[in-house]
């Protein structure tokens, strides 16, 4: 309410923060802040105590955060042990501050999973979601070789079942929650995104299959339907799209088994 | 400063065709024999690294996020123009350009806008193939809508997240060519500096944002695309990481900026909440669709909850000055109008540094009209978004809106081919100057960014790179790179070394405040005059007092921050005497001197060129030329919206 707003809400917050450096054992800092106002969002909250830290001549803590409008998935936090905090389908940097009480603990902490090493403090490396990508999450279309775009009709229910699914922003909450560290709900979603559009057809298989070898590969775990990553995904993707996925998979499995070569067929059905 | 735009000779409907066929190429046997250097993964830098590694080239593509999925390109909201003329309603390549260059308010180049409504409809073709979930109808074609207040249907969009979706599609063909070992990746680098070998951009020298490494990398040609400056405002838009670092470091080596005072400022975001505030919010231009802008006629009742505020003691502002537009008057109107009531005291909202900065966004006869759940079918995610950021909900009371800076039309000087004054170094997207004129229309960037990456640069690249030798390129070992590897070593290490009293977002943030009061939606003599004083006044104290903490062999934001702020202090004092210097009012650019009762008030006799500015030296003024504009085809006109 505007006459509220004259007279700004603040709180008195202790926080634990992890502090860690690259190749390093980490551990937590505790640190007060005053003063935090209840409009601020949970990063400008972050950016008040590396203020204060830089005041009093200590390094700041690293984190990482970009457009903070919940878009480029850059941030990533895990806030009292939730990955982007308690607020469900949002990201770290649209949370604020007013779902917090006045003296309250907080614990921010880096995404914990074995595939994300951290880099410092709140900060991992993110690379084997690329490296998924880099595999088979695309379809092979040469600059200048695209038919004209209408030529491809998708029915309307097909584009937004792609488009649920493209939603995605690959920020690795589904990783951070997931007991066993599992990128299956990343994967998901692009599989499902791509293999159910009629111009992804050519390489569905060839693309699966890549996918999650790359997956396996890059240390991620398995998915046993926990259902964290569902909870925790700010862009609220479902986990049918890990059925859908495992569906596929086990398709294109058949099909290398039963083909003349061992190897994924070039056709699509 | 040599500024031969090369536009093309013939009618403008063939310049690009013509230009195209004399370009020269590269045999397919030498393409791997020269590397091509790419800085920045958004629209353009991804569709152009993709696209040059496709033809054969050894690409090195770099970004200073954690993937080149996160670039900025992925916030933008509404749409992509193209001039398919799906929806039978008129529309044509023509149409496509008048509308951009009118709404440039004619300070942009007419070739290479018409080349840029040309290639629109090869973007759609190369987006959809990739598997971008554009909106479909039932039919299974493509949906369109109307956007910006143009009288087509030219708009392709996917939801509310259109550039998320086209950056994944150029990002998917980028990963695509990783993969398969044509591109080489570098994530968390930043660009500090480019390498000139005998007046050719030959290299650039990198710092790796998590080692700290400061590397060279040494190139046949360099192509920039890494956006715009809208972080000198401190608040905008823009992603937190957005810089000038690339295009101002490359202008310290010679290349010419233009137009760097032409901002463009969206009247539909979220105020300004507090001091500790590190970002503004934009809601969708939709909905002034349904949404009545106001603000109470009385100052006195300005800190009052608008239910207490009657009828008869509202003032519709846009409604009551530009009755025939109302509420959808155009981006740089409707700001400047908001400006106006704030300044008169009579804004609402939060009181911040004593003033309300904020305007009313009003729902309420619309939901009377056509009833909650048709507002919440057509703007439930917005109406959402809203609560998050400020707690209020827009069903039961109006919205607050207030203008902020979110594009900036400004940028390195490119002739036809993109190619700066600076030989060999290219530049793309939001990152150069040419096709927006002093204002942006809506979902022209996209269609710009991909415009330049997929279908320009690949031909114009080709061109230069055919001309240089094989095997010419130098070695990083050259005492070119040494000097600028010291260089960028000498600053990393005086940056670290001032240990003064003041965080680089202290002088971030005042910097946003000079620019913003001083050069933001109004301008005049006096203030810009005050503002370069000011900006000198700052930044010969930043390099006093700065504090950055942190050290240089490690990931240290806050030196990554100082570095940045750095630039945007000598970029400020640039752009400040763009604005004084240019004597007339146009499109996003408004001098308060130059009006008529309010209307920007162009001076096409003296100012229709782009004034482009060259680097003189630390601690100098930069000394402003010219590139006169010519308009073959277009006739000048005077906008009106009333």
């Amino acid at each position: 309410m505007v006459q509220e707003n004259e007279k700004e809400v603040t709180l008195a917050l202790k926080l634990r923060v992890w502090r860690q450096r690259r190749c390093q054992p980490g551990a937590f800092e505790e640190h007060a802040l005053a003063a935090v106002p209840t409009s601020a969002s949970f990063l400008e909250m972050m950016d008040m105590l590396n203020e204060q830290l830089i005041k009093a001549g200590k390094d700041t803590f690293a984190f990482d955060h970009d457009c903070r409008e919940g878009i480029c998935g850059m941030c990533s936090m895990t806030i009292n042990g939730m990955p982007h905090g308690p607020l469900p389908g949002v990201t770290t940097c649209q949370l604020h501050m007013r779902n917090f009480r006045d003296g309250e603990t907080i614990t921010v902490e880096p995404w914990r999973a074995r595939a994300f090493p951290v880099l410092k403090d709140m900060i991992v490396d993110r690379s084997g979601f690329d490296k998924v990508i880099q595999s088979g999450g695309f379809i092979t279309v040469r600059t200048g070789s695209a038919p004209e775009a209408n030529n491809i009709p998708v029915p309307k229910p097909v584009a937004d079942e792609a488009m649920d699914a493209a939603e995605c922003i690959g920020c690795g909450a589904c990783v951070a929650s997931c007991k066993n560290g599992s990128a299956m709900l990343f994967v998901g979603a692009k599989i499902n995104h791509l293999n159910i559009l009629p111009q992804g057809q050519a390489e569905r298989d060839r693309r699966t299959l890549a996918m999650v070898k790359t997956m396996d590969e890059a240390g991620f775990g398995n998915c046993t339907n926990y259902g964290e990553c569902q909870a925790h995904c700010p862009k609220s993707i479902t986990l049918d799209v890990i059925a859908k996925l495992n569906r596929d998979y086990l398709r294109a499995r058949v099909k290398e088994f039963f083909s003349s070569t061992g190897k994924p067929s070039k056709g699509g059905d | 400063m040599n500024l031969d735009s090369k536009i093309p000779a013939g009618p403008l409907v063939d310049k690009w065709n013509n230009h195209k066929a004399k370009l020269r190429l590269v045999n397919p046997a030498n393409r791997r024999k020269y590397h091509v250097i790419v800085v920045g993964s958004g629209l353009a830098g991804s569709a152009a690294a993709a696209s040059f590694a496709e033809m054969g080239y050894e690409v090195s593509c770099f970004c200073y996020q954690d993937s080149p999925r996160r670039a900025h390109s992925i916030a933008a909201q509404g749409g992509i123009n193209a001039a398919k003329n799906y929806q039978n309603d008129g529309d044509s390549v023509r149409r496509l350009f008048q509308d951009t260059i009118k709404g440039g308010d004619y300070r942009a180049r007419e070739a290479n806008v018409y080349r840029l409504a040309q290639v629109s409809t090869n973007i759609i073709d190369q987006c959809v193939a990739q598997g971008v979930p554009f909106a479909r109808e039932y039919g299974g074609l493509l949906a369109n809508r109307s956007f910006g207040g143009a009288q087509v249907s030219r708009t392709f969009y996917a939801r509310g997240q259109t550039g998320q979706q086209l950056l994944i599609g150029a990002y998917s063909a980028l990963s695509r060519q990783i993969g398969l070992g044509t591109v080489k990746m570098y994530t968390r680098h930043e660009m500090l500096d480019l390498v000139l070998v005998d007046g050719k951009a030959k290299g650039i020298v990198t710092r790796d944002l998590v080692t700290g490494a400061v590397e060279s990398w040494a190139s046949d040609v360099v192509v920039v695309c890494t956006g715009g400056y809208g972080n000198v405002f401190y608040l905008s838009t823009n992603a937190q990481g957005c810089n000038v670092t690339a295009t101002f470091r490359a202008h310290r080596r010679g290349a010419g900026f233009a137009n760097p005072c032409y901002t463009q400022i969206h009247p539909t975001c979220i105020p300004v909440h507090g001091e500790d505030q590190s970002k503004l919010t934009l809601m969708s231009e939709s909905l002034r669709n349904d949404g009545r802008v106001w603000v109470p006629k009385n100052k006195a009742d300005c800190a009052k909850p608008a239910a207490e505020i009657p009828e008869e003691a509202r003032d519709y502002f846009l409604e009551r000055k530009y009755p025939s537009y109302g509420n959808l008057a155009p981006r740089d109107i409707a700001s400047r109008a908001a400006k106006e009531v704030c300044d008169e005291g009579r804004g609402v909202g939060q009181m911040v540094d004593g003033k309300r900065l904020g305007v009313y966004l009003d729902f309420s006869a619309a939901i009377k009209r056509l009833g909650e759940p048709e507002i919440r079918a057509r703007y439930g995610n917005l109406f959402d978004m809203y609560e998050n950021i400020t707690g209020e909900s827009a069903y039961k009371q109006p919205m607050r809106i207030f203008p902020a800076v979110h594009y900036t039309m400004g940028g390195l000087w490119v002739d036809y081919n993109l190619q700066s004054n600076i030989p060999g170094l290219f530049v793309g997207g939001e990152a150069n100057f040419s096709d927006h004129g002093a204002n942006r229309l809506g979902a022209s960037a996209l269609m710009q960014g991909l415009a330049d990456g997929y279908f320009v640069l690949p031909y114009t690249v080709t061109d230069y790179l055919a001309g240089v030798p094989i095997g010419s390129r130098p070695s990083k070992e050259a005492p070119e790179f040494k000097a600028v590897t010291k260089d960028v070593n000498d600053r990393v290490a005086k940056l670290l070394s001032i240990n003064g009293t003041k965080s680089p977002r202290q002088y971030h943030k005042a910097l946003g405040k000079i620019t913003w009061e001083k050069c933001g939606m109004a301008r005049d003599k006096v203030g810009l005059t005050q503002a370069v004083a000011e900006l000198q006044a700052l930044r010969a104290d930043f390099w006093k007092n700065v504090k950055v903490v942190g050290s240089g062999d490690a990931l240290a934001p806050e030196l990554e921050r100082a570095g940045r702020v750095a630039d945007f202090l000598d970029f400020g004092i640039m752009m400040c005497l763009d604005a004084l210097k240019r004597e007339e009012s146009c499109g996003g650019h408004f001098r308060t001197e130059f009006q008529d009762s309010g209307e920007a008030k162009r001076d096409d006799a003296q100012f229709a060129h782009a004034a482009v500015w060259e680097w003189q030296g630390d601690g100098q003024l930069p000394v402003r030329h010219i590139e006169p504009l010519v308009y073959e085809e277009t006739q000048l006109s005077t906008r009106s919206y009333k």
